[in-house]
């Protein structure tokens, strides 16, 4: 099989057209010492058999989530797919059509988008919510932004309960434009600290519930000092369920709400694509970054759906957009939108139910262990536990079994001296056998 | 009252002068749905963009005929974009400015020489 499609004829009839001597010189103007001094070193091309096997043999290096006992929360979940999900995706309507550069003629991607900005304004408890962004943190980064423009102010302030890698992304996309961020130490159940950082350059602050350590707060009250301050609340959620039978930011009086949406219709992939879900006030709409379906009426008076405010965005307003995405994870947010429907308000709160009786199976199982303490004090399906060792070296020794333990604090936050904490999380997907399995290799490795 | 070439109006009482966009410049956007102003205490050089306006057309910003300080904005354009059109060069201003350099009010035409650019465009 040939994987090129030019023979050295055609290129050589195509260099004599040019003028040039050889393909390398045509890099001749890049510098000698940014340049590969040979080929690069690859195997030479194979055949489709030969790349199946070396494909498969990589892949089974690999240890799928669903082939055992996984308890891996932290940013990322393990939930069931309906296969109605993956099976309605993949309809070539659907599964081709990238984001809509002549919207309109695309009704039923418009539709979709506008049925997910409803579920996602539902589970939020906000008013506008847009067709979504890559993840969960990236649409943190641009609520600072947001929130930036809004007050015009140029500091933000992190909670230690903020998934770090939304703490970075955060500090990547703002430093850039002369917004700081100013990030707590690590803490279990600390979210109200950001409370005495707030002062008069502050542009928002961010919390997270249920945050890094599972940990769940009612944020009303950072709400009303950050009001009171001028200051935006910015609510963060990774895990999506949650929504099912926590209170919604909007409740709780956050400004703009940004969650990770990959637990509802999504598989964990290797951590992405992944669908960033963002909703604000309506006072705030005209500042939100990304695209937004709206619904309308045509020329006949029947229901179709538009791009709407469009001013906002990139291709209008250029380097003053609103933000430099002018795309959304279509395809995941179909996913999400599909799987909503398919639960509905009933079957999400039955779903988190589930998901939070698990994480107490868990919780009672893990606590009966000598030497392991809880440290989470109100959980929906992840917590921390404390263990008396090193938590890398637990979870090492206990994949060598077969039982993936969850994620180790010192991987997220190498220098918060938490090397004993591990992060762990059950869901609909954990059956009780491995939540037994995992106490009893624990107790094990523990005694050893 | 002295004209730009971006269609602003500038008309200076003393070392304060009101600011905003010309009755061609409205009548060329159409329908003005959406005004952003700057904040209070706002710096602005000659030829800063400092507004935006938003109509159902297009999405511009307006830029400063003069330099100077934003002392004042026009607090009920927000919620009425639609004053914009119906009255310009009056109640649809923009903003007052404290004037940092008076003479450059010179430089900008008056409404004769702005009335003769138009007959240009």
């Amino acid at each position: 099989m040939r994987y090129l499609p030019l023979t050295a004829a055609d290129r050589a009839e195509m260099l004599g057209v040019i003028g040039a001597p050889s393909i390398d010189a045509l890099f001749a103007d890049v510098p000698a010492s940014a340049r590969l001094a040979g080929p690069v070193d690859l195997p030479p091309h194979q055949g489709e058999l030969e790349v199946e096997r070396a494909m498969g043999r990589l892949a089974a290096r690999n240890r799928p989530a669903g082939a055992g006992p996984f308890f891996c929360g932290a940013g990322a979940y393990r939930h069931h797919v309906p296969a109605s999900v993956d099976h309605l995706i993949q309809r070539s309507e659907f599964l081709t059509s990238y984001t809509p550069y002549q919207p309109e003629i695309a009704q039923g991607t418009l539709q979709v988008l506008f049925e997910f900005q409803s579920q996602v304004a539902a589970l939020t408890g906000l008013p506008v919510a847009n067709a979504s962004l890559y993840d969960g943190s990236t649409a943190c980064a641009e609520a600072v932004m947001m929130a930036a423009r809004v007050t015009r102010r140029s500091k933000a302030v992190l909670s230690g309960g903020l998934h770090p890698h939304y703490a970075e992304a955060c500090w990547t996309l703002a430093h850039t434009a002369g917004v700081t961020t100013q990030r707590l130490p690590a803490a279990i159940d600390a979210e109200a600290a950001v409370i005495d950082a707030i002062n008069g350059d502050t542009a928002c602050v961010i919390v997270q519930t249920p945050n890094v350590f599972g940990t769940v707060t009612d944020v009303s009250a950072i709400a009303e000092a950050a009001h009171a301050a001028g200051a935006l609340l910015v609510v963060v959620t990774t895990e999506a369920v949650s929504y099912g039978l926590l209170k919604s930011p909007g409740e709780m009086g956050a400004d703009i709400a940004v969650a990770e949406g990959q637990s509802i219709g999504n598989p964990l992939t290797f951590g992405g694509p992944y669908v960033g879900l963002f909703a604000a006030r309506e006072a705030l709409l005209r500042q939100m970054p990304g695209r937004l379906c709206g619904e309308t009426v045509d020329a006949e008076g029947k229901r179709g759906f538009v791009l709407t405010l469009s001013t906002r965005e990139q291709h209008i307003r250029r380097d003053k957009a609103t933000s430099n995405i002018c795309t959304n994870s279509g395809l995941c947010a179909l996913a999400f939108t599909i799987h909503m429907s398919l639960l509905g308000e009933a079957g999400l709160r039955q779903l988190a139910k589930i998901n939070h009786a698990r994480a107490r199976s868990l919780r009672d199982a893990l606590a009966a262990i000598p030497g392991v303490e809880i440290l989470t004090p109100r959980f929906f399906n992840e917590f921390a536990i404390r263990l008396p060792k090193s938590a890398v070296g637990v979870v090492n020794a206990l994949a060598a079994d077969g039982i993936i333990a969850g994620v180790p604090v010192s991987r997220l936050e190498p220098a918060a001296g938490m090397d004993d904490v591990l992060l762990v999380c059950a869901t609909e997907t954990t059956a009780l056998v491995d939540i037994a399995d995992f106490a009893e290799a624990l107790t094990q490795e523990l005694a050893q | 009252m002295r004209f730009t070439k971006d269609h602003e109006w500038v008309d200076a009482d003393g070392d304060v002068a009101t600011l905003g966009i010309t009755a061609y410049a409205a009548e060329q956007l159409g329908d003005v749905v959406f005004i952003e102003l700057p904040s209070v205490g706002k710096t602005l050089k000659a030829g800063d963009a400092f507004a935006v306006v938003e109509s159902v057309k297009a999405a511009s910003d307006v830029y400063a005929p003069i330099s100077g300080e934003v002392v004042e904005v026009n607090a009920e354009l927000p919620d009425a974009p639609e004053t914009v059109n119906a009255m310009p060069e009056k109640d649809g201003w923009f903003a007052k400015v404290k004037l940092s350099n008076p003479a450059e009010l010179d430089a900008l035409m008056d409404r004769a020489a702005y009335e003769q650019f138009l007959s240009t465009l």
